[in-house]
């Protein structure tokens, strides 16, 4: 088995993300936030604007996904994470207004990294492929911007032990990298 | 002569929408339960009985085991002594992907074009490809392609010299560029041969093929056990955490190619890897 899971409550402290490592099993509870590749291009152009974001980042946590309808009897239906990498042109200027974590699959670039380091913010690793697992986490949903982008509207979800995996920490870390090393070998030829 | 009505078949195309979409396939889950078994790393092994246990809930509850319900893929192989009748067969497909994609409560992923991204609002067009086989029976099979594992496939026109050694350091490049973003454990399908379009063709299709099961060549059965054993010692492991089991099978199709030539294409697909096949 793997190790035993961190529990953390959103909205994160700045001691909150000091406080996790590479690697960390983490269940985390409270409201995140969905946002995917739309709703990242029109918060863009918000703060290009000089308007308000649609919701206050500050210690605040997105997560990447557009999830499917739900069916009757589910609040939300299946909604595992989209790949980080399309949302990297824009997620430094989430960051540097204080967003304090993101979830999401696949790697960052390093603009993402440097950025996440200089102003406190993780990026956790979730299974795509769990998507209905995960969906069962989600309490309560709200649309709370863009609603007609679909299934890429915002979304403010009520999850409760939503498990994902510390992949970037403050310090460096970064799980893709390292446990890539950890296990690679040479080829039987 | 046979005749088949094409609401048949737009009953056929909703029911494999939906069913594809919930239910993995046997020879997947008996992939994924391997992988399980021998995965080295502890996460990764976590990782592998969450898709199983999502296997479980996903068809158990009717829901998609993934989001990202795709493109909606078929192959179809119409034999050349079937009639359609009540209608045009293309237009029965779309009809079929949107009830399917309706009443299955999937996502519609699909836009009206790269530049203008308007939603289409019921995952239409379908991506249909017909093969015309002896015989009087029609057989769809459904491939339902997500994007994040399309976005990471590759295609590469080598030079003969290049050979089955460059073509195995394309594939290996490949899949170690993709690293954790084609959601991994993969099934790899590789297409060779052919001009250009033909070798994307035959690495789509590859992805089809019942998990496993090597090729009926024996060098080409190699050229995949050689190519698994190179992909799983990348150390990509599942969901990209790092492990042993970055590749639960690779399937390669080969085709006569020209003497100038050895085009090769990978096509990925994620640990979501969702395939169905209906005979009508």
């Amino acid at each position: 088995m793997a190790e035993e899971p961190k529990r953390l409550e959103t909205p994160f402290t700045s001691e909150d993300v000091e406080a996790l490592r590479t690697g960390d099993i983490v269940r985390i509870s409270g409201a995140i936030f969905t946002a995917r590749d739309a709703a990242h291009a029109r918060m863009k152009e918000s703060i290009e604007n000089g308007d308000p974001l649609p919701f206050d980042v500050e210690g605040q946590t997105i997560y990447f996904t557009g999830p499917a309808p739900a069916s009757p009897g589910h609040v939300l239906g299946p909604a595992g994470p989209t790949t980080s990498s399309r949302m990297d042109a824009y997620s430094p200027l989430l960051i540097e207004r204080g967003l304090r974590a993101m979830i999401g699959k696949g790697l960052r670039s390093d603009e993402v990294k440097n950025s996440m380091k200089e102003h406190g913010c993780v990026y956790f690793g979730a299974v795509e492929g769990t998507a209905a697992l995960l969906a069962r986490c989600v309490k309560e949903v709200e649309i709370i911007a863009y609603e007609d982008l679909g299934s890429e509207a915002i979304r403010k979800l009520a999850v409760e032990d939503f498990p994902a995996v510390v992949v970037n920490d403050l310090y460096g870390g970064d799980l893709y990298v390292e446990g890539r090393e950890k296990w690679r070998r040479k080829a039987r030829k | 002569m046979r005749e088949i009505p094409v609401s048949e078949v737009a009953q056929t195309i909703r029911d494999l929408c939906i069913e594809t979409n919930t239910c993995l396939r046997d020879d997947h889950l008996s992939a994924l339960r391997k992988a399980r078994e021998s995965e080295e790393s502890p996460l990764g092994r976590e990782v592998l009985e969450r898709l199983l246990e999502n296997a479980d809930v996903s068809c158990a509850e009717g829901v998609a085991f993934c989001q990202d319900t795709g493109y909606a893929v078929f192959f179809v192989e119409l034999g050349q002594e079937v009639r359609f009748t009540g209608g045009e067969i293309g237009e029965a497909i779309n009809e079929g992907v949107r009830r399917g994609y309706d009443e299955g409560y999937l996502r519609k992923s699909i836009i009206k074009s790269p530049v203008e991204r308007t939603n289409t609002g019921d995952n239409t067009p379908a991506i249909v490809y017909y093969d015309i086989v002896p015989g009087e029976s029609l057989e769809i099979t459904a491939l339902v392609k997500g994007a994040g594992c399309d976005n990471m496939s590759a295609l590469k026109m080598l030079t003969p010299a290049e050979g089955v050694e460059g073509m195995k350091k394309f594939i290996v490049e490949t899949i170690e560029k993709a690293g954790p973003n084609a959601s991994p454990p993969l099934t790899v399908g590789i297409g060779m041969g052919g001009p250009f379009e033909k070798a994307a063709m035959l690495a789509k299709k590859a992805l089809t093929r019942t998990s496993g099961e090597p090729s009926h060549e024996p060098g080409i059965a190699a050229l995949e056990r050689e190519l698994l054993e190179e992909i799983n010692a990348t150390g990509i492991g599942p969901a990209g955490y790092g492990g042993t089991e970055t590749a639960l099978c690779v399937h390669i199709e080969s085709f006569p190619t020209h003497i100038a030539a050895f085009p090769v294409a990978v096509n990925l697909d994620c640990h979501s890897h969702r395939t169905r096949k209906a005979v009508l």
